[in-house]
């Protein structure tokens, strides 16, 4: 039996987000919203040789109880004015955000990206999402409401028809030849015609063909239509597995749908979203761990989450009390807006949780703290670089995307810590070799996309 | 002889104002589309003290034909996003401005409003935005949800007064959006109270419940409220419709005056739109725009404009006031518009970077030397260095008002 080479891990940075892992409370916590701090992390990760920086979006504050959520982190900067401000105090690391595509049109977006792919020299990355929830609708002027089914038909013809904005420009296309005073070589630079349920749009693309052709797709969805998705379309699929075993699961089902779209195995990287807690021992992980929770899950954050599954107004309940005797209640309208709801079987979750309170004699905050959120990696530096070096070579993933509890400094000890290790073990680079991020991440180049596209028309 | 600072912008558009900018030697045409490009024409704008540059931008290719499309290949066709290029110039400058155009008729005002706001975080205070209307057939086909009439919005026919209105209706509502949302979070609504687990005070956000005829926009922002309170509107106007749009909407007016003579026409126009629409607050800053050839000698800058018309097969047409001449000579002319009543000037470069390192190098000097200029920047933010103040939320002084 030969063995195989060690796979290289991908490792992302994510900037901390608007919701309780992201402890604002810690003296060390500096502002959501000041450039200095996507700045640090950012260049934290470009010293680390991390692939990319990662940024989530906003489009609308989230409402709990029909009131604006005020207990985690509010209000966020625009995704994709961080990232090309990002791409000016870093030269190596990719610069990945979030972009909705039910509230953009493929024209404006697909320019948009195009321009950050030519500002960064090639290192620009899109993670599509769709909506389909008229909450956040009501602050555009498309307004909201997308059926379900139709969310991935419409992310499908969006990238499709991006993609086709972005070939729209062929590579020799500006010739800028002031001898013979030709700039471009056609008369329709960027023609492209597209007629399709979604999207029925022609004429010139803006925007000449980018370093990268086309900025790397991420796309995050556990749901059949998610993966397949995934499969047929994107360069990376994020995962919520985290767990070893559930996530090799995923890793080789997302894997498999890729023959039949005329792609190899390498063409799709799986990243599940991680957190880590450091320490010097075991012992003291375990503990630092045990503090942030607690940092995370205020008593009144225990209600909020709580009312989550409960889908009720639990405000009368004390946090370091026992759980309420009544039931979720599944079919009210939900508690929540702005966000995914994230138990799809309310009534079993919570006889589960009972049952563990009671056993363990929890309360409300023990029992959230316990089961929600709790970080992927604990212990000391050694013990975390072989637990990721474990993961990735036991084909759970190809790499993280890390998210640290701290803005701006949660990077700072992984970076100094565990990085060093990793390449001690040659499973993660000493200085960056490549200069796109589809270099970085071993993607082949995108013309692949136009061939794929042509072999299954 | 008036002894005021003149405001000084610079507009930036790919090779320059000339379609045959890019075929001058000092013109890097196959950089057009590199970071470096622009980061170093902003470095020389901000060495020459600049108040701020604009960066033009549109749906659709460059023409020299209103109707869309010209199938030219001999000019410079193609061109990046503004906002996201200026939000990659910002960290690269200290002091300079960055006005970014954004097309109002085919975009969300939700997302302009977090994409300024948050070019003011990431420039700490020096944000801007020029707003503009697209009423071409070709780019409302870009992006296939609304049909524009195939009419000139320059034509006699009353439809294309009904087009124009409405584009600029729309933009104005757009505007109007934008500034609620940039209101919609009050200073101090971060309150981080360990005490009560409370990050923002939510009475302290705002829902802006915009409904208008072309859309409808809830709130509060997603960005909490910008360094400058409200960024910078800057609006072009070369007509009645527009002058008013910028007197309802806008901070500065860009116009374009055919002479000295013109100019006091010009300011009169400007105070009729912000009468007849009822403008409260301070008046509109009026700039003049004027496409520049510099050179040494007079000569020397009519010979190069005139090989730019040759190569091009034509005389340059521009909605502007071409100089063509010294810096020392448009630093009079620009002193002299100055005591008609104008606060300054965006300058359009005919050939970039020529035309920018003259007026850099040789007009500002020759300003300052008339006592005209600014010989170093402050600390001020974009706003403070045009004189206007930094505006209270309107939400937290209806608060005070009920009170």
């Amino acid at each position: 039996m030969t063995e195989r080479p060690k796979k290289q891990v991908i490792l992302a940075a994510y900037f901390p987000g608007v919701n309780n892992t992201t402890v604002w409370t810690d003296p060390r916590s500096k502002s959501q919203i000041e450039f200095d701090s996507f700045v640090h992390l950012a260049q934290t990760a470009e010293r680390g040789k991390l692939d990319f920086f990662f940024l989530a979006e906003g489009l609308r504050l989230r409402e709990q109880r029909g009131q604006i959520h005020d207990l985690d982190v509010v209000g966020r900067p625009d995704t994709l004015t961080v990232l090309a401000a990002i791409a000016s105090v870093t030269t190596h690391l990719g610069v990945a955000g979030t972009l909705n595509a039910t509230f953009r049109e493929p024209y404006e977006l697909a320019r948009q990206l195009a321009t950050l792919d030519h500002l960064s020299d090639g290192r620009a990355a899109w993670n599509v999402v769709t909506s389909s929830d008229a909450f956040t609708g009501e602050n555009f002027r498309r307004g909201g409401y997308l059926a379900h089914a139709d969310r991935y038909r419409r992310a499908a013809e969006f990238v499709a028809t991006a993609r086709e904005l972005w070939d729209a420009w062929s590579d020799d296309e500006v010739i800028a030849d002031p001898e013979r005073g030709q700039f471009v070589r056609s008369d329709s630079p960027g023609w492209f015609e597209h007629r399709g349920s979604q999207f029925d749009i022609a004429g010139n693309f803006n925007v000449p063909r980018s370093p990268q052709g086309h900025p790397v797709v991420l796309q995050a969805g556990d749901s059949n239509d998610g993966r397949e998705f995934a499969a047929s379309s994107a360069d990376i699929i994020f995962s919520r597995h985290s767990e070893l075993s559930a996530a090799q699961a995923f890793y080789t089902d997302v894997k498999n749908r890729l023959a039949k779209y005329g792609r190899s195995r390498d063409e799709l990287k799986v990243l599940p979203g991680v957190s880590f807690v450091l320490g010097v021992t075991a012992a003291d992980a375990t503990e630092r761990a045990h503090v942030i929770r607690r940092q995370q899950v205020s008593p009144q954050t225990a209600i909020l989450l709580l009312e989550q599954l409960w889908n009720r107004d639990l405000s009368g309940y004390d946090a370091d009390g026992p759980l309420p005797d009544i039931d979720p209640d599944p079919s009210a309208a939900s508690i929540i807006n702005g966000r995914a709801p994230m138990f799809p079987d309310p009534l079993k979750t919570a006889a589960e949780w009972r049952a563990v309170a009671e056993a363990k004699g929890l309360s409300i905050r023990e029992l959230i703290i316990e089961r929600t959120g709790r970080q992927t990696f604990i212990g000391t530096p050694a013990h975390v670089a072989q637990a990721i070096d474990d993961f990735v070579q036991t084909d759970g993933s190809d790499g993280f995307v890390l998210a640290p509890h701290l803005t701006p400094t949660g990077l700072d000890e992984f970076v100094d810590q565990v990085v060093p290790l990793l390449q001690e073990r040659g499973v993660l680079r000493t200085e960056y070799t490549t200069s796109t991020l589809r270099g970085h991440l071993g993607l082949p180049p995108a013309t692949r996309w136009r061939e794929l596209s042509r072999a299954s028309a | 002889m008036t002894t005021e600072h003149v405001h000084l912008a610079v507009a930036l558009d790919g090779a320059g104002f000339h379609p045959a900018a890019w075929r001058h030697p000092s013109a890097s045409p196959d950089a057009i589309f590199t970071a470096g490009y622009w980061a170093e024409l902003a470095a020389t704008a901000e060495r020459g003290r600049i108040d701020f540059l604009t960066i033009e931008d549109s749906f659709g290719l460059q023409s020299s034909q209103l109707a869309g499309p010209d199938g030219r290949t001999d000019h410079v066709r193609g061109r990046l996003d503004a906002t996201v290029l200026a939000a990659r110039l910002a960290p690269l400058t200290r002091h300079i401005g960055l006005v970014p155009t954004a097309v109002t008729t085919h975009t969300e005002p939700f997302h302009i409003a977090s994409a300024i706001a948050t070019l003011d975080y990431v420039s700490k205070g020096r944000a801007g935005w020029r707003p503009q209307v697209s009423w071409r057939v070709s780019e409302a086909q870009h992006v296939g949800r609304r049909q524009l009439p195939d009419i000139s919005p320059t034509s006699d026919d009353p439809a294309a007064r009904t087009l124009v209105t409405d584009l600029f209706d729309e933009a104005a509502d757009s505007v109007e959006v934008v500034r609620r949302l940039w209101d919609s979070w009050e200073d101090d609504a971060i309150i981080k109270d360990e005490a009560t687990g409370r990050y923002v005070d939510r009475d302290r956000l705002h829902y802006v419940d915009f409904e208008g005829r072309f859309f409808s926009v809830k709130g509060p922002s997603i960005v909490p409220r910008p360094p400058q309170g409200n960024p910078l509107v800057a609006a072009l106007a070369h007509s009645r419709i527009p002058l008013e749009f910028a007197a309802r909407s806008a901070d500065v007016v860009f116009v374009t005056p055919s002479g000295a003579g013109d100019v006091p026409n010009w300011v009169g126009q400007v105070r009729d739109a912000e009468r007849s629409v009822g403008r409260a607050g301070a008046p509109l800053k009026i700039l003049a725009d004027l496409v520049v050839f510099l050179d040494e000698s007079e000569t020397a800058a009519a010979d190069r404009k005139h090989r730019l018309d040759e190569l091009d097969g034509d005389e340059l047409r521009t909605d502007a006031s071409v100089f063509v001449g010294t810096p020392e000579a448009l630093a009079a002319q620009l002193n002299a518009w100055q005591s008609y009543g104008i606060d300054g000037f965006r300058l359009r470069p005919g050939v970039l970077p020529h035309d920018l390192e003259q007026i850099v190098d040789r007009l500002v000097p020759a300003l300052q030397r008339r006592g005209t200029f600014r010989t170093e920047y402050g600390d001020e933010t974009l706003r403070e260095r045009l004189g206007l103040a930094r505006p209270a939320s309107r939400y937290a002084t209806a608060l005070e008002d009920a009170s």
